[in-house]
């Protein structure tokens, strides 16, 4: 019997802290919040602070020790040396060439899969894509090393042609890095073109439009959104690289290895090239969410 | 004689092992409100797509305004469709819309905006031309779905259960607006329906469909009141046959008859009919249906069956009709509203 009685008034406690919390539902939003906001912002949002505050900090030459007197001179650095503006122009260049490859590789592997393969297929096909993410990045760059080597199987297949691998240097880089991001493009336009309904499509024709014209007119502006979400992956994952072009990069300089090469000797400039691929992808993101692309994540 | 806009011969459609269409011969007349109306899965909507070229025919032929266009693409076909959830594009505005198949055909885009501007006014949408979609009601994108299938002037305008989604109300406000359209643009109308009610209110001529087949081509009266088959009789209207053993009783021959409820009179089992044009049967009353303006009785036949016979409350109100139940009644109609149906099944 007291049992009974003490699992009853055990749950009337509990029955009764659940009533409390119904009745104040921003105590219960400021219980489930805190502890995933506190990580947010201290973790995350904190040592982006710390970033930014210890760009305008000065190293002694001589030390290497950070010197923390308040100064522009790193950003002033960065904007006037022609070789940090190549590094800069040239990683905008790379994610920028990197996404527009991936966009045009995925837009018909999307095509196919979505609309064009038999229904059953389409499940298996989605899995055969997604595939490589299971791999290791640092396994799937060493197999490009491979595959791009003097001797290796580019060469091999080009040789019939004349031709040779493109070798190590900033092609191989953004061959690369368009393998590594694809699926992350190809995955939202698949679900665009998916979910496109038949009907407009259905409705296109029947007011006249032959398959291309369906194809300019109704099928790529409504998918639009959905590259631009895919772009967000693809240009924001390139631009923040740096493993990547070490391994096939030859000598070719991007920010993420300049920031790498800083760290101990410059913090505080390594601190400013890091604010840069920040910044470039806010500019990015406020651009992209004028295509709609951030509803459609 | 006025041309035919649509002809159907033997047509046939099968999706693997199932047979949509099962052989279909039809002239549609120019200029025509005709219906095609039946139940789900009875073929209409297949014979719709076929004719707009959405589907391959598996057998038989098309012919539009006299021209073969049986293999055509939907894009080579001088029809367009208002479809049932109005397809229409959500990343263009309401004025891009309606002017995307002139724009296809290179009209210029000045004329464009005129054509699409009056189209919009036609359906009475003045002013929406630069909204999207999405900000409208569904009686309004029904409207515009209207006036984008409407604005290229087509010889046929295919109508896919169009009104199908909106409310009682705004349906049959707009039965009567688009019986007005097509008066006014003198098109041909092709429109798909499972709802008997809005195909006899607004069709020149009516086709039924059942399991894949035509039961009957005619006007909204002869539908009505001469079904050509049970299948007919029973979904056009309110099922009312009298058939077998109580037909040979009530009819004094064998066959199946349809007599349409508001054509029977209930009157008391006592009341002598002597009018010798009238069929006369008794029975009991099972149940009264009051619909406000109108009564539903069933009644139980002595001869077997059951009739459903409707009247209009003229004086009587739901407590008087009430008191009808389980009480002996006489049911009295005129022998002309007693209609042979071929047994067809």
């Amino acid at each position: 019997m007291t049992v009974v009685a003490e699992r009853a008034g055990g749950q009337g406690t509990v029955r009764r802290l659940a009533g409390a919390l119904h009745r104040r539902p921003r105590l219960r939003l400021a219980l489930l919040l805190t502890a995933p906001l506190l990580w947010l912002t201290v973790l995350y949002l904190g040592s982006l602070a710390v970033l930014f505050v210890s760009a305008f900090w000065t190293t002694n030459s001589f030390t290497s020790q950070v010197v923390k007197v308040w100064s522009t001179d790193n950003f002033h650095e960065l904007l006037t040396t022609p070789v940090y503006r190549q590094v800069i122009l040239r990683s905008i260049g790379v994610a920028l060439a990197v996404t527009v490859l991936c966009a045009v590789i995925a837009f018909p592997l999307a095509f196919y899969t979505a609309r064009v393969a038999r229904p059953k297929w389409r499940p298996l096909l989605v899995v055969a894509i997604l595939t490589p993410l299971w791999a290791s990045y640092l396994v799937k760059v060493y197999a490009w090393r491979l595959i791009l080597s003097e001797g290796g199987l580019a060469d091999w297949m080009l040789k019939p042609f004349g031709a040779g691998g493109p070798g190590f240097g900033l092609p191989a880089t953004v061959l690369t890095l368009t393998y590594l991001w694809l699926p992350y493009m190809i995955l939202p336009i698949h679900t665009a073109l998916e979910q496109l309904p038949a009907n407009l499509l259905d409705a296109s024709a029947d007011l006249g439009a032959r398959s291309w014209r369906t194809f300019r007119s109704v099928v790529v502006p409504m998918v639009l959104p959905s590259v631009a979400a895919g772009s967000i992956f693809t240009f924001s994952l390139s631009l923040g690289d740096y493993i990547t072009v070490q391994i096939v990069g030859g000598k070719t300089q991007l920010i993420g290895n300049v920031v790498y090469s800083n760290i101990e000797l410059n913090l505080p400039m390594a601190a400013a090239l890091g604010t840069v691929p920040v910044v470039v992808i806010v500019v990015y993101l406020l651009a992209m969410r004028r295509t709609g692309a951030l509803s459609s994540l | 004689m006025e041309g035919i806009a649509i002809r159907l011969q033997d047509l046939r459609k099968s999706f693997g092992e199932t047979t949509a269409v099962a052989g279909v011969d039809l002239e549609i007349r120019d200029g025509e409100f005709f219906s095609m109306l039946g139940p789900s899965g009875s073929g209409k909507t297949t014979v719709l797509r076929l004719i707009a070229g959405f589907e391959t025919p598996t057998a038989g032929g098309i012919e539009l305004a006299g021209q073969e266009v049986t293999g055509l693409a939907p894009f080579e076909r001088d029809v367009h469709t208002v479809f049932q959830d109005y397809a229409l594009f959500p990343h263009m505005t309401v004025e891009q819309n309606v002017a995307y198949g002139l724009k296809i055909r290179k009209v210029p885009k000045a004329e464009r905006l005129v054509r699409a501007r009056k189209a919009l006014a036609e359906v009475r949408l003045e002013g929406f031309g630069a909204r999207r979609p999405a900000q409208l009601s569904g009686g309004q994108r029904q409207r515009v779905a209207l006036a984008r299938a409407l604005v290229g002037r087509p010889r046929v305008l295919l109508l896919d259960e169009p009104l199908g989604a909106l409310d009682l109300k705004l349906r049959e406000q707009m039965q009567v607006e688009l019986k007005e359209l097509q008066r006014e643009v003198g098109i041909t109308f092709v429109f798909v329906t499972h709802d008997q009610q809005e195909a006899l209110t607004m069709s020149d001529r009516i086709a039924v469909f059942d399991q894949g087949r035509i039961q009957q081509v005619g006007t909204p009266a002869e539908i009505y009141e001469r079904p050509a088959t049970p299948f007919v009789a029973s979904f056009v209207g309110t099922s009312n046959l009298i058939e077998g053993e109580s037909a040979q009783r009530v009819v004094g021959a064998p066959g199946v008859y349809s007599i349409r409820p508001e054509k029977i009179r209930v009157l008391k089992e006592s009341a002598e009919s002597d009018e010798p044009e009238h069929a006369t049967a008794t029975g009991t009353v099972a149940e009264v249906v009051y619909l406000g303006d109108t009564t539903r009785f069933l009644v139980d036949l002595d001869a077997g069956g059951r009739l459903t016979a409707l009247q209009q409350n003229l004086e009587t109100s739901a407590e008087d009709v009430a008191a009808y139940r389980g009480t002996r009644v006489r049911l009295q109609w005129h022998h002309r509203h007693t209609v042979r149906v071929p047994d067809t099944r």
